[in-house]
């Protein structure tokens, strides 16, 4: 414990030197756009520790078998030390040729945890144990019949937009004796909407009269057909049409309004800056859970009016990417 | 790297306790019984409680077994050194890790132990069998450590058995593609002249063989052994199997019960005792491992092999205990005359009775002397009296104090050992010198491999009386009481009592198999720097020096690794689309001729470029429109067609016209 803890700055700065001179070995150049292909060039090979504890008693039993001039028992130390060592190969053969195809992450507020998808490709050899790593969290995972998934999670703190960085893609099937391993740097960026401000004041209101016309529920003058979205109920799909198109879609009847909620950049001057943003976050998700609609009034643009998934999305993207995000 | 990894899963864990039981089964017949249920009590407790859910084992328990195997292994042994108590302390000390085993590096410290433990067990017995079925125990041991890689959580809910059978496949795979570079390692690995430390020795109680004493009241363990003793390739014809006595250690001394050696038998270099020697044999013989000294020779050895000594007694004596398998040239008489004179001192050694021992036999043997007077007549006069009423069983029942007494006029049944010692007791008590040969007596001959093997079970005990004239002859006193000893063996003997594994149709299977076995010792076993020097001689190289094999081993591990790599780095062959394949031909053949498409260019583009630059190239525009309408104008291109085009394409011999008109043209567009 003590000798690691010891040795750990060492390896770091040696780590951190290997990283500027040698960007090629390490794969910290720029991020590269997906996808991106595991090959040779870019795979690297060690031996585990315990793969070398392994050697060292493969070493022990060759002497011991030497010494005693038993064929036999150098015939058995033989076979299991080329049996361990070629596994170096099918180790190779596990992630050569492993694609990231694609990422995709799920926007979430600042302080939840962040979702990323993952979806990796591989030729139809199924490849096994493959294990993920980003930012000090390790995840396993399979390719079986030339695709795989992985959803990796991450902490977030600041709005805008997160970058994944460098994700360590490695493995050490079959017999943990090999460490095979391939940098990636992916081109990618994931949207974090503002923290939301806990007990914030309730939506700003028009007038009196726009609340009555809002608890009625939905209107009764037909809009546009959407997406179905598993919160909808079942009677506002629109059967005929999602016979037509293969996906089940949703009739959206607008309700006529005197006016919609406006959500002012100005109605929040009291609070320090990040707070505005958190409180208008906060209003925009109540106001899509009310069903109104509403304009997102900010200093550099105007998002609305609207309702539904796309303009709360647009709304919180706007807010999200505020001067002072993330980048 | 965190290899520190969490709790094992109940699979997991089931897998390394099966890889270490494996490690320490070959062992558990060698431990003495106490020790051995120890070892098996720690791991079937270890594995119940574990399977029972069961938390770690605390310190209180473990440290105490830490202190107590190796005092256990001190009391039995005496001695924490050397093969037998080394092997016993790691098999404990493998048990106490499972035990202590809670964590994937735990387990994995556990698989590499095991691996040492179950190579060790080679070093005991090194046989085919064994071999292979160790070296199938490794995929056990593979098979664990794949299951020890950790799995995403959707591929925990796999059955039991097709993990297991993932498992072992990997394992076996491994193995198959390691063999290989296996063989190229074991054959070009330098040997070992000499030990690098302390010569592998002694462990007497490890193998049978035969001994140096004969004990009338115990059985002997050997008669039911079947293991081989001995193989012999003859130079010419084989001796008929009642000639076969295979001379081992003499034996003159008796104290009433026991047959002994005397201590210092004088060597018979300078006198040469055996004359009017006939049917002179030369034969090679490979002896297996017995960690005694003595050589065996067919009745009676003419000289003695190197590193040997021939004693007066005619027994052949190595300078070291036989610790691995010896081959040596050997030369025998089988009708000969020995010791045609008998020194004074020698004719007293051997009519040497205990006193006080067997009156009545002594009283026999002088009515004998007093009825028949003459030698040759008293010296077959018990062999009639044990054909008349005496039964030859492997199973005897025990004989008192005095033995040969109990045996002649009691019991009546005994086998060979029973017999020589009751009759050389008789001779002498007669006064005619005789004592007791031990060796082995016939012997089964492999026809197909074109050897003979002794095994264990055909060790034999016969006697010799020294007559006057004659000098020692040969009498075995087993034959006059059951013939088919001396003509088929020990077991075809003992018939009744013999076991159905004795079954004769098994028992000639275990010999037709031997000529396996035979193989192995001379092509695996045998295997030492001796042999390995001579590798070379093919390609050269006359004696191979160990930086000439290391050569070689570095050369032939590389050229394997470069195949393993290629296999490994080949481009999987993607089936593609045929008529895609048949244009980027196209395009090449055009570029050869000088009229290379340009990235940006389409089909039709191209085609155009083409017909501004030459005449001649009408076929290649057809071509390329043909392209355009099979690429383009289906959304499927009817496979004749394209099979059509291919062949245009393959059979278009093109000018190199384009080359002169490409660089001009090249210049314009400049």
């Amino acid at each position: 414990m003590t000798l690691s803890s010891a040795v750990a700055p060492w390896r770091s700065r040696l780590l951190a030197v290997a990283e500027r001179r040698l960007p090629a070995l390490t794969r910290l150049k720029q991020p590269e756009a997906l996808p991106i292909r595991l090959h040779r060039h870019r795979i690297y090979v060690l031996p585990t520790r315990f793969g070398l504890m392994f050697s060292a008693v493969l070493f022990v039993m060759l002497m011991g078998a030497l010494n005693y001039n038993n064929n036999p028992a150098l015939l058995l130390t033989c076979l299991l030390g080329a049996a361990s060592y070629q596994s170096v190969f099918q180790a190779f053969r596990c992630i050569n040729g492993v694609q990231l195809v694609s990422m995709r992450g799920r926007p979430c507020h600042a302080g939840e945890p962040l979702f990323i998808d993952l979806s990796l490709r591989a030729d139809g050899r199924p490849r096994r144990s493959l294990r993920l790593r980003v930012a000090d969290q390790e995840t396993v995972f399979d390719i079986d019949g030339g695709d795989g998934h992985v959803r990796i999670s991450a902490p977030t703190a600041l709005r805008g937009w997160y970058r994944v960085g460098r994700i360590r893609l490695y493995s050490e099937f079959p017999f943990g004796l090999f460490q095979v391993w391939s940098w990636v740097n992916p081109d990618f960026a994931a949207l974090v909407y503002p923290r939301i401000e806990i007990g914030a004041p309730p939506l700003p209101r028009a007038d009196d009269a726009a609340a009555e016309v809002a608890t009625k529920r939905s209107g009764d003058e037909f809009a546009m057909l959407r997406d179905y979205h598993p919160s909808d109920p079942r009677r506002s799909i629109a059967w005929k049409a999602s016979a037509r198109h293969d996906t089940l879609l949703v009739k959206e009847f607008e309700q006529r309004r005197g006016q919609d909620v406006a959500l002012e950049w100005s109605a929040t001057a009291a609070l320090p800056y990040e707070a505005r943003i958190s409180r208008l976050a906060a209003w925009v998700d109540a106001a899509d859970a009310a069903q109104l609609r509403y304009v997102l009034h900010l200093p550099d643009q105007t998002v609305g009016p609207g309702l539904g998934p796309d303009h709360r999305h647009a709304c919180l993207r706007a807010l999200a990417l505020q001067p002072g995000a993330a980048t | 790297m965190s290899t520190s990894a969490p709790v094992l899963t109940t699979p997991q864990f089931v897998l390394t306790a099966a890889s270490v039981s494996a490690a320490v089964l070959p062992h558990l017949a060698r431990m003495p019984k106490m020790f051995a249920l120890l070892v098996v009590v720690l791991l079937a407790w270890r594995l119940l409680q574990r399977l029972r859910g069961g938390s770690k084992i605390p310190v209180w328990i473990k440290l105490p077994l830490v202190v107590l195997i190796p005092v256990l292994v001190i009391v039995y042994y005496g001695n924490i050194f050397g093969r037998e108590p080394g092997t016993a302390l790691a098999c404990a000390m493998l048990a106490l890790k499972l035990v202590e085993t809670e964590t994937r590096r735990d387990a994995r410290a556990a698989i590499t132990f095991a691996s040492f433990v179950l190579m060790s067990a080679l070093l005991f017995n090194s046989g085919l069998v064994v071999t292979l079925m160790l070296c199938a125990a490794l995929s056990l041991l593979l098979a664990t450590l794949h299951e020890l890689e950790p799995r995403p959580e959707t591929a925990k809910w796999q059955t039991w058995r097709k993990q297991l059978g993932d498992g072992l496949r990997t394992g076996a795979f491994a193995l198959f593609a390691g063999v290989p570079l296996c063989l190229c390692a074991f054959i070009f690995l330098p040997r070992l002249a000499a030990p690098l430390w302390g010569a592998p020795t002694d462990d007497r109680s490890a193998r049978t063989g035969l001994g140096d004493e004969m004990d009338m009241t115990k059985m002997q363990d050997l008669l039911v052994d079947d293991s081989p003793a001995f193989r012999v390739t003859f130079a010419d014809a084989v001796p008929e199997p009642a000639q076969r006595y295979w001379r081992g250690p003499v034996l003159t001394r008796f104290d009433g019960t026991v047959w002994t050696r005397p201590r210092f038998v004088p060597n018979a270099v300078r006198t040469n005792t055996v004359t009017s020697v006939a049917n002179v044999v030369d034969y090679e013989v490979t002896l297996e491992p017995s960690s005694r000294r003595w050589l065996l020779a067919l009745d009676v050895p003419l000289e003695a092999p190197d590193n040997a000594a021939r004693g007066t007694d005619m027994s052949l004596v190595a300078t070291k205990p036989i610790d691995q398998l010896l081959r040596y040239q050997a030369r025998s008489a089988l009708r000969y005359q020995l010791d045609a004179e008998l020194p004074p001192q020698e004719r007293e050694r051997n009519l040497m009775l205990p006193p006080g021992f067997d009156p009545r036999a002594r009283a026999l043997a002088s009515q004998w002397r007093r009825d028949l007077g003459d030698d040759e007549a008293i010296a077959r006069a018990p062999l009639a009296m044990f054909r008349k009423d005496f039964f030859y069983t492997l199973a005897p029942p025990a004989l008192g104090r005095d033995s040969v007494d109990d045996f002649l006029f009691e019991t009546r049944q005994g086998f060979c050992q029973h017999f020589a010692s009751s009759y050389t007791v008789l001779m002498r008590a007669a006064g005619i010198p005789a004592r007791v040969v031990t060796g082995y007596q016939g012997g089964y001959y492999n026809k197909l491999g074109k050897y003979l093997v002794a095994r264990q079970s055909d060790a034999h005990a016969w006697s010799e009386v020294w007559l006057k004239g004659r000098g020692w002859v040969r009498v075995d006193p087993t034959g006059a009481v059951s013939p088919q000893r001396v003509q088929l063996g020990a077991q075809a003997a003992a018939g009744a009592s013999a076991q159905w594994y004795q079954s004769d149709w098994l028992v000639g299977l275990r010999n037709q198999f031997d000529l396996v076995n035979r193989g192995w010792n001379s092509l695996v076993v045998q295997f030492n720097e001796l042999r390995q020097q001579s590798l070379l001689t093919p390609f050269g190289i006359a004696k191979a020096e160990y930086y000439d094999l290391v050569g070689v081993l570095i050369g032939t591990s590389s050229f394997l690794l470069a195949v393993y790599s290629w296999w490994v780095l080949r481009r999987p062959r993607e089936p593609g689309d045929a008529l895609d394949a048949a244009y980027a031909r196209l395009c090449r053949k055009l570029a050869r001729s000088g009229a290379g498409r340009a990235p940006h260019e389409g089909p039709r583009t191209y085609a155009r470029r083409i017909g501004a630059m030459a005449d001649t190239s009408g076929s290649v525009q057809q071509l390329l429109e043909h392209y355009v309408n099979l690429r383009y104008a289906h959304a499927l291109a009817p496979s004749a067609a394209v099979r059509q085009f291919v062949v245009a394409v393959r059979s278009l011999r093109l000018p190199r016209v384009f080359a002169k008109v490409n660089v001009l043209d090249q210049a314009a567009t400049r």
